[in-house]
């Protein structure tokens, strides 16, 4: 029997990769195990071998092609004296590789922003409770674009702060010579050099200790975190050096540092590689807690979150390394912290969510729009400070809303959202406040079960239309 | 950074007692340190009992001889870091008394303007670092500051104070591990003063000679007398000179003894009053230099004159401290973040 050999799978969240090069001829014989072509993603190189005994009879992939599905068929494997036309059809018994459903705008959001006010004491009225205007920031004056990964958008900002900067230095595992463990650091070893981009032992307490040491003497550290998951160790050089340091020092010395990497879920990699950190971190005082979703928000938040004062926790998602978005070129594009993006406008409900969640809002929000209702989808691109303008302002208009996270609801990101419509906007309020969340367990690891425990697109409808009391 | 093939290095051993003769103003200079802090640390422990000092307050009464020794030795652009026992440190570094007392009465004229207490306290202008409330935190920061002066092209050197306890964190391991594989210049300095809170070296650690910690990575390592503030001195200044050489990091167990209480309430149960009382009948530093400059001929009222100075130092800082008014309630909000503009 023709057997087909399929495009593997180089990772967890690989969906297609380019099949760069043939290592066997049609008609060579091959072995079990032995390499019979090259393929590439974004992240790696790896060979694919054969799992069995026998000619490689057809490649039904040209070497060079680009963006090949996982599970494709990419050649055939017949025994000898066998025909490859003997093979019946293509019907391949593959499991289809879903996309990660994100609706990524083609264009910048046209959607009007908030107003935004330059107001000295920020820090302090916000400690203090108040809602306060966020700083101002005008997008559209950013009108050249072109479409980038979120993966190179991360890069690129670091690239670019660091050549305008030498105290600026990047630091992590796997960072320098293997160009990051998701490739987010990509080239940097070879423009920096060994000084700037450093590989460190597996010690993520040690390095970040370091790190912020570093930081209290001028430098201006880029920690990354394998994943964010890793980072607990690191946590009490987080909050208790890093975090609290100005405070007790009187304002004397503080501790500009950014500590970044992917947080939350990544794919059927189970409850230890898959959580999310960001209500853990935005409860303490001390610290800037930064989520991007998209390419241009990456790259501008990212920017601003090297060149803050202050120690910065920078949540990125890996499901989103790999995709693309228009973002501006200009180097100045860079993002105030605690500065909410409308990216879709409505007036029938306000929808909240930060990084991956952002696009299942915007999916949920075009699926409601076919519904006749009319949501608005807030990107909160900074969870601490939060633009509590923009949240309430939009609640003032649409009296309705749904906070998504892909963080367990218990004091989580939604908890908080919940508690200021009931200081700020209570007499807005047509309905409760609802949250969308994950399911409070640890992540399985079964596809099913891993589905039915994360926030999707149809959580939101329904959540909207609970608030809405719509059927 | 690189890492490059070390150099051959001192092997690891234990006392140098090579006490070289000093000069008669380095001794005076060095009693002076040491009885500024003891007199300081004995007010701060009074001004405690009356209620004018809260929370922790531990002091170092003993072990005068170890900070004293070293800061000797460093200049002035080499940075320091310790744990929550910290004020010698500061006062070693030339921080001012008065603003030291004020921050452990919690008053605005202290160094954190009375934000940080007794146990985290920094000084900038100083280079001392902190200060740092939880056990073992010190070393990788001290790695991270010795990793700067690096990165800077300095030849600044990190003096990173921790004691017997804190050598048990795992933290001290990582830390160890990256200053020599990138050759930090940072200084070890362990206070070994058999004791953390009440449980004795002994029953803590399987390996109690602590300049051996090094050794798996490769970290030379020195047992010094760290009652005789000569041969700290004498031990500091060649580890100070190996890092500033770039030979990497290097650490020195000081063995040492606190007289008083881990903190202010303490049981005393863990240890025996002849303990204490030998340590400090045979052992004491001041005591021993005092010895020292006797019997190089300084004349007593050289001496009385330095007593007086410090007493008047201390006195005033603690009249100052009192004097001084509590932090505004505005401070409540002020230092969470730096103001962006
Ligand atoms: C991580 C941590 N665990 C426990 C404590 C409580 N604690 C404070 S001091 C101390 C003993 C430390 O002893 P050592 O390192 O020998 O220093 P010494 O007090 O003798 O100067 C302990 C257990 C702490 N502050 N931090
Ligand atoms: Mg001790």
């Amino acid at each position: 029997m023709p057997v087909q050999i399929l495009m593997p799978a180089l990772s967890p969240t690989m969906t297609e990769g380019n099949l760069s090069k043939w290592l066997k001829r049609e008609g060579d014989k091959v072995k079990a195990g032995e390499a019979i072509a090259e393929i590439e993603t974004d992240k790696a190189t790896m060979e694919v071998e054969a799992v069995d005994e026998g000619i490689l009879g057809k490649i039904l992939v040209a070497e060079g092609t680009q963006g090949v599905a996982v599970n494709t068929p990419i050649a055939v494997l017949v025994e000898e004296g066998e025909e490859v036309g003997d093979l019946p059809t293509m019907d391949i018994p593959c499991v289809p590789q879903s996309k990660p459903e994100v609706s990524a705008p083609a264009r910048m959001s046209e959607a009007r922003q908030s107003e935004g006010k330059i107001i000295e004491n920020r820090d302090i009225l916000y400690a203090q409770g108040y809602v306060l205007e966020p700083p101002p920031f005008d997008e559209s004056e950013f009108t050249e674009v072109r479409a980038m990964t979120v993966r190179e958008a991360l890069r690129d900002a670091m690239a670019e702060e660091m050549r305008t900067d030498d105290l600026v230095y990047l630091m992590g595992e796997e960072v320098a010579e293997y160009q990051g463990a998701y490739k987010v650091s990509q080239g940097l070893l070879d423009e920096f050099g060994p000084r700037r981009v450093i590989d460190t032992p597996i010690t993520e307490h040690g390095f970040a200790g370091l790190a912020v040491g570093s930081a209290m003497n001028g430098l201006k550290p880029i920690v990354e975190f394998m994943t964010w998951n890793f980072g607990m160790q690191a946590m009490d050089h987080i909050i208790n050096s890093a975090a609290k340091t100005l405070y007790m020092a009187g304002g004397q010395l503080g501790c500009p540092i950014v500590f970044r990497g992917p947080n939350g879920a990544a794919s059927r990699v189970g409850a230890q590689h898959s959580q999310c950190f960001a209500s853990w971190y935005a409860h303490i005082p001390g610290l800037k807690v930064v989520s991007p979703w998209s390419a241009a928000d990456a790259k501008g938040l990212l920017k601003a979150a090297i060149r803050d004062p202050n120690p910065v926790i920078f949540l990125e998602n890996e499901m989103m390394y790999g995709q693309s978005f228009e973002a501006p070129v200009n180097d100045n594009f860079v993002i105030p912290i605690g500065r909410a993006k409308i990216e879709r406008e409505g007036n029938d409900v306000t929808i909240v969510a930060y990084s991956i969640m952002v696009g299942k809002a915007l999916k949920a929000a075009e699926q409601l729009a076919e519904e006749g209702i009319s949501a608005e989808v807030i990107n909160l691109r900074t969870i601490r400070p939060l633009d509590r303008y923009t949240i309430i302002e939009s609640v003032k208009k649409t009296n309705r809303i749904v906070s998504v996270e892909e963080s367990w609801p218990f004091a989580g990101i939604g908890s908080e959202i919940a508690a200021l419509c009931m200081e700020h906007a209570f007499d807005y309020l047509d309905a409760p406040v609802a949250r969308v969340c994950a399911a409070d367990v640890p992540l399985p690891y079964a596809a099913n079960l891993e589905a039915l425990a994360l926030p999707q697109a149809e959580h939101i409808v329904e959540a909207v239309k609970k608030v809405c009391y719509a059927n | 950074m690189t890492s490059s093939k070390t150099k051959k290095k001192p092997k690891l051993r234990s006392i140098s007692n090579t006490n070289p003769e000093p000069s008669a103003e380095e001794m005076k200079k060095l009693y002076r340190e040491m009885l500024l802090i003891r007199r300081f640390e004995e007010k701060a422990g009074q001004l405690y009992g009356m209620g004018l000092i809260g929370g922790f307050c531990h002091l170092y009464i003993g072990q005068e001889a170890v900070v004293t020794g070293i800061t000797s030795v460093q200049e002035k652009q080499d940075t320091v870091v310790t744990s929550y026992r910290d004020h010698a440190h500061m006062l070693a570094c030339g921080m001012d008394a008065n603003g030291i007392m004020a921050e452990l009465t919690g008053r605005v004229t202290g160094y954190s303007r009375g934000k940080g207490g007794s146990m985290h306290m920094f000084s900038r202008e100083k280079n001392f670092f902190g200060g740092h409330g939880i056990v073992g935190a010190q070393i990788p920061l001290g790695t991270g500051l010795a990793f700067s002066n690096k990165y800077k092209g300095t030849d600044r050197v990190c003096l990173t104070y921790f004691g017997d306890g804190a050598a048990n964190q795992g933290q001290v391991f990582e830390s160890f591990n990256m200053a020599e594989l990138w050759k930090l210049p940072v200084v070890y300095v362990i206070e070994n003063n058999q004791y953390a809170m009440g449980t004795s070296l002994a029953r803590a650690s399987a390996e109690t000679h602590l300049y051996k910690r090094g050794a798996s990575f490769n970290i030379p390592g020195e047992e010094v007398d760290g009652m005789d503030v000569l041969a700290v001195k004498e031990a500091g200044d060649r580890a100070v000179k190996w890092c500033r050489d770039g030979k990497g990091p290097i650490i020195l167990e000081m063995k040492t003894y606190r007289y008083r209480g881990h903190s202010m309430s303490d049981p005393a149960k863990y240890r025996t009053k002849e303990e204490v009382e030998s340590y400090k009948e045979t052992r004491d530093p001041i005591a021993r230099l005092m010895g020292r400059m006797n019997e190089a001929g300084i004349a007593e009222e050289d001496i009385k004159s330095i007593d007086n100075d410090v007493k008047k130092i201390v006195n005033e800082s603690a009249q100052f401290a009192q004097d001084s008014p509590e932090p505004d309630s505005d401070e409540l909000w002020t230092d969470v973040l730096v103001e962006m503009q």
